[in-house]
């Protein structure tokens, strides 16, 4: 089951660059919740902060609080944990490259030291079947290796690999971006079955994209969040003149 | 219809272009590869005849009588490269871990990467003096181990350099997706990043290893040679390149003949050596992988 996101007077340097400032936001659990605005706006930087992942960078710093679930995940947890409870998925399919399919998806599993072969092929299907990529790929499981496959069907593997530690918040960082569309429509459908069992969290550029799967809507401008309400709300009556502007297109 | 005329003399000229680039570079791999089959076949033609079943079999004959073989030096080349092997090998590994992975930008690094590059330039006679003080001297004796040692210490540059370069190759998305799943860093860099950059680590061993293969110098006062069998790490030994070069300074006919066909050896042993740890390596490689 998902978890809710608290965040509190979070910012995030790279190096002396502030790439986000006082953010403040509460996103629902079990929803998936959108997060939009132009390039180098901070929201790639935001849901790298919701992992940890953000300070893997060696010149990033970050101060203030996120709390998931009961958890704040800067004081009670390690960064190693946090990223086992807050799957991450990248914007461009980034599959083991020496690794069979069914390694790649438990892959999570296994380097953290798990090695119970029966439940390992349970994890490997469900997963598998939950990022709705089993019926492609049942039959080459562990003769073919992750990165022979398609992108849009690697990037439903990254999928299935961030489902199968059993994550509580999904982070989906432009998904779609590097696919087509029908890949694309796909990891859409995807992301409406996974929310009712997890708390997403999928940054994108596709405003429609946001309309489609996502209840809830934050926009972002040069570091600080301008607007967070709900999609219908921030779609049809916006209330900051810049988010009107951007949704718009008069900009970005 | 100038245009025309124009368009026609300029697709010439590009094909013309085309075509001397192709014919530059098909003779630039003529020549990188033809001292090399030269030199092969000049082996081949010199050192084929001197091959029988004793040359492998039996030791050498004393000095002056007709005969014998090279066969404990074929045994002592292998004991003093399995020795350089496993001691040079894991050092220089780690220590190209270490230049991409951990100490990235860090002045110790900077320090490690520059040492690695000067030690790949000292001569390899310095070499043999350096493990003659350090191990010879004072265990008191010439051992296969000290030769094993010396051959060891020219192999970390090229392993930890090679190391570092085919990790840094490795795309920086790999090791998120590895860190992205709660995975700690230095199991992420073994199982992730190593064995991606794997085909290029092997790659460089076996260059670091062909290279000492060769190398007579650092073994003259630590190896010593020997005339007879040994297997043992803490006597002397003999060595293929240690036996060529006392037979080719020798007088005697036979020898130089021995020489040359031990040289030949060397060289099949080592095509056979690198070629064997390719064929292990890449088993179980699957289908599509890069």
């Amino acid at each position: 089951m998902g978890v809710g996101i608290e965040v509190k007077a979070l910012n995030a340097w790279y190096g002396s660059n502030h790439t986000l400032q006082d953010i403040e936001l509460n996103i629902p659990a079990n929803h998936a919740t959108a997060l939009i605005g132009p390039s180098g706006c901070g929201k790639s930087t935001f849901v790298r902060c919701l992992n940890r992942m953000h300070e893997t960078n060696p010149i990033a710093r970050v101060t203030g609080t996120v709390r998931i679930g009961d958890l704040d995940i800067y004081h009670d947890i390690s960064p190693v944990e946090i990223r086992r409870r807050v799957g991450m998925v990248f914007q461009r399919p980034n599959p083991f490259p020496t690794m069979s399919i069914y390694d790649n998806v438990c892959g999570g599993m296994e380097l953290n030291g798990f090695r119970n072969r029966r439940e390992l092929d349970e994890i490997v299907e469900r997963s598998l079947r939950n990022a709705a990529l089993w019926d492609e790929v049942k039959d080459d499981l562990k003769k073919k290796s992750g990165a022979s496959l398609s992108g849009g069907q690697q990037q439903r593997m990254c999928i299935a690999r961030a489902l199968a530690v059993d994550p509580e918040v999904l982070l989906m960082d432009e998904p779609a971006s590097a696919l087509d569309p029908v890949s694309t429509s796909k990891i859409e459908d995807l992301i409406f079955q996974l929310k009712s069992q997890y708390t997403i969290v999928i940054v994108t550029h596709n405003m429609q994209q946001a309309a489609r799967v996502a209840e809830k809507t934050g926009f972002f401008l040069n570091g600080r969040m301008v607007e967070f309400d709900s999609t219908h709300k921030i779609f049809t009556n916006p209330s900051d003149k810049r988010t009107e502007d951007y949704i718009t297109g008069r900009f970005g | 219809m100038k245009g025309n005329r124009g368009r026609t003399l300029r697709s010439l000229w590009r094909s013309g272009v085309d075509h001397m680039a192709t014919a530059l570079a098909i003779l630039a791999t003529v020549l990188v590869v033809a001292p090399l089959i030269a030199i092969f076949f000049y082996l081949v033609y010199k050192g084929a005849s001197s091959l029988n079943w004793a040359f492998f079999t039996q030791i050498p004959k004393p000095e002056g009588e007709v005969g014998g073989g090279m066969a404990n030096a074929i045994v002592g080349s292998a004991v003093v490269l399995f020795v350089a092997s496993l001691f040079g090998i894991p050092i220089g590994i780690g220590g190209g871990i270490y230049l991409a992975e951990f100490g990235r930008g860090t002045r110790l690094a900077n320090a490690v990467r520059f040492t690695a590059d000067v030690l790949n330039g000292v001569p390899s006679i310095v070499m043999g003096i350096a493990a003659f003080s350090l191990i010879v001297v004072p265990m008191h004796h010439y051992s296969a181990l000290a030769g094993g040692v010396a051959l060891g210490i020219m192999m970390i540059p090229t392993v930890t350099r090679t190391t570092e370069e085919m990790l840094l190759m490795v795309p920086h998305s790999v090791r998120e997706a590895a860190l992205g799943l709660g995975v700690p860093n230095w199991r992420s860099v073994i199982s992730i990043t190593l064995k991606t950059a794997s085909p290029g680590v092997i790659t460089g061993c076996m260059l670091a290893f062909a290279r000492v293969a060769g190398e007579t110098a650092p073994l003259l006062f630590t190896a010593l040679g020997n005339q007879f069998w040994s297997v043992s790490l803490n006597h002397e030994i003999s060595a293929l390149p240690l036996q060529i070069y006392n037979y080719a300074i020798s007088p005697y006919d036979d020898q130089h003949r021995q020489a040359w066909a031990g040289s030949l050896v060397l060289i099949a042993l080592i095509v056979i050596a690198v070629s064997l740890v390719r064929f292990f390596t890449s088993r179980g490689t699957l289908k599509g992988a890069s």
